[in-house]
């Protein structure tokens, strides 16, 4: 079921174009004749896949978490997580930027590239890749330090200490953000003083100001008002042109809306995986038909 | 009716033992100021604070504090200089690096200096500390304030350590993974955002820490000396407030004099410090409590 749902994933960055509606492949290939077909495609379908994983497991103890995930994930493209708690959906975003790393009990096996490049290979930096892969958390986690401060730590940490230079990166991420009206007066006041939305969306703009290639945001609403929420979803919908977007969410509507694929994870389990209208409007396993429809979960 | 009489009792024992420890707290305070006016009353405060010299037991008297008060502030300095530098790196270490079964287990273990009896902390400045110095500074006198200083930095190692580990720990996980997530090492995680979000609580260990130092007895009446001395030399033999109260318990000062008055009015100098300082450590507690919910 596993290779059935990777074959699917990979149809669809074969068949995408940015125009065109998406279409369902109803013919079922080899998982090697798939990993053909994009090599014989054109580079710029090949420059189309930002992140893949194959045969990946992860366990923490004795747990296993993530059963034999097999899944390409479009770049310049938002991919919504979705799934019941427990389902493993935070686990698979976090093992993008090897997060699960801090975790003792954490042991994984299987192969996760990022532009082809297997980013568990010993060689790796695991620092180098954070500031590849950025993210945004599930609760707003500024630091207690001023807004300037807060965009540009990231930066600062690089060893980048001229100060037009910073300037520039937190104006420009900010302005990214769309927050850069709201605190251009007052860069120097505590971060901690913004309301919640604006804490996210600081959270969002220091993860740009290190320019990275994807965001992964972990239930990056769950802790805002709807008002709120639907800035953050803009904000994600404008930022795609640049970034590869994978966020986890436990909101169906905010799924639906703001996402160009689905993945539907279930005890472990990647589901289904599909572009996001025939996901919602047409899912292929009943499991996903019971959880969009809010029957589970 | 009896059950709720009973109940009754029981917080009426309860509030009886608060009342008793303040009252405790307020009767030193008044023996202290009572005792302390008499003093002043012979002794202007003037003189009392600015004299430079402190001499109440010879038969020229002069009753000037600071000598007693740089002894006192010199063997503190030199205490915080060691335990503030190698706390702090204790405490990052176990509260960022170390695995927390190994955290667990060394945390009380560490404690155990501060269990250590301070009698024996003195003579361990004596008979070894001075000495071992006295090869490095061959002009190191017998009884000075460094050695004293450097063993009862020793001593609130684990003062400053636990409560600074206290202090790192309660610092949210979120913000680390927010660190770590951008990129950041660990090192570069603990010691510009962990430890600054740390600031308050770090900065009330050091206090209370200061605090201790300025009042502890044992260690500096053993190791620095009983004479007092307007000096910031620490190769020399001073003396602090506390080890000139103890010479003075000691000795055969009659009752009643103003020699031995002089006890108290050292007593509330003392008193007044680690007053100043605990209110102090109180208030950034409080103030400076950085709320992340």
């Amino acid at each position: 079921m596993a290779k059935e749902t990777y074959m699917m994933a990979s149809e669809f960055v074969l068949n995408k174009s940015r125009s065109s509606e998406l279409i369902i492949p109803n013919t079922k290939l080899e998982t090697d004749v798939v990993a053909q077909s994009i090599k014989i495609e054109s580079g710029r379908q090949l420059a189309d896949i930002k992140i893949s994983s194959k045969n990946l497991n992860v366990y923490y103890g004795d747990n296993h978490v993530l059963k034999n995930i097999n899944m390409s994930i479009a770049s310049n493209s938002i991919t919504a997580f979705i799934g019941p708690s427990g389902c493993g959906k935070s686990t698979y975003l976090r093992v993008f930027n090897r997060m699960n790393d801090l975790i003792d009990s954490f042991n994984m096996n299987g192969k996760v590239e990022v532009d082809g490049f297997d980013i568990y290979d010993k060689s790796v930096e695991t620092d180098e890749l954070r500031k590849k892969i950025g993210m945004v958390f599930q609760k707003p986690n500024p630091f207690p330090k001023s807004i300037y401060e807060n965009v540009a730590y990231g930066l600062k940490i690089q060893g980048i200490k001229k100060k037009s230079v910073l300037d520039d990166a937190v104006e420009k991420s900010l302005k990214q953000a769309a927050l850069w009206e709201e605190v251009k007066s007052d860069l120097k006041k505590s971060a901690l003083a913004l309301s919640g939305g604006q804490q996210q969306r600081l959270c969002i703009a220091r993860t740009l100001a290190v320019e990275p290639s994807v965001i992964l945001m972990d239930e990056p609403t769950s802790a805002l008002d709807p008002i709120a929420s639907a800035k953050i979803e803009d904000l994600m919908t404008e930022l795609k042109d640049q970034y590869t977007i994978i966020v986890v969410t436990h909101n169906m509507q905010q799924a639906s809306r703001v996402s160009d694929y689905t993945a539907f994870f279930y005890m472990g389990d990647l589901i289904e995986f599909s572009d996001t209208k025939s996901m919602f409007l047409n899912p292929k396993k009943e499991r996903t038909q019971n959880y969009i429809t809010g029957r589970f979960g | 009716m009896s059950r709720k009489l009973t109940e009754r009792s029981i917080e009426g024992g309860l509030k009886l033992s608060a009342v008793l420890t303040i009252a405790t707290t307020l009767a030193i305070l008044y023996v202290l100021i009572s005792e302390s006016a008499v003093f002043f009353k012979e002794v202007s405060i003037i003189e009392f604070l600015t004299e430079t010299r402190w001499t109440p037991l010879f038969e020229s008297k002069h009753f000037g504090i600071l000598p007693l008060l740089s002894g006192t502030l010199l063997t503190t300095f030199i205490s915080i200089l060691v335990a503030l530098p190698i706390g702090l790196t204790i405490a990052v270490y176990l509260s960022e690096y170390a695995r927390p079964r190994f955290r667990r287990s060394i945390k009380p273990l560490l404690e155990i200096l501060a269990a250590v009896p301070t009698v024996v902390y003195g003579y361990f400045a004596l008979m070894t500390v001075t000495p071992a110095l006295k090869m490095l500074l061959p002009g190191l006198s017998g009884f000075n304030s460094l050695s004293a200083g450097i063993v009862m930095g020793i001593m609130i190692i684990p003062l400053i350590s636990s409560l600074s580990e206290d202090a790192l720990q309660s610092v949210p996980k979120a913000l680390r993974e927010a660190s770590i997530g951008m990129g950041a090492t660990k090192f570069q995680t603990s010691f510009k955002v962990i430890v600054p979000a740390a600031l308050s609580g770090i900065i009330v260990s050091v206090i209370l820490a200061i605090s201790r130092a300025i009042g502890e007895t044992m260690i500096v009446a053993i190791a620095a000396g009983q004479q007092p001395r307007l000096t910031l030399d620490p190769t020399v033999a001073i003396e602090t407030i506390t080890t000139y109260i103890v010479q003075v318990s000691l000795g055969d000062v009659q009752h009643g004099s103003v020699e031995y008055q002089t006890i108290f009015a050292a007593g509330i100098t003392l008193f007044i410090f680690t007053f100043v300082l605990n209110s102090v450590s109180f208030w950034i507690k409080k103030r400076f409590k950085e709320s992340y919910e």
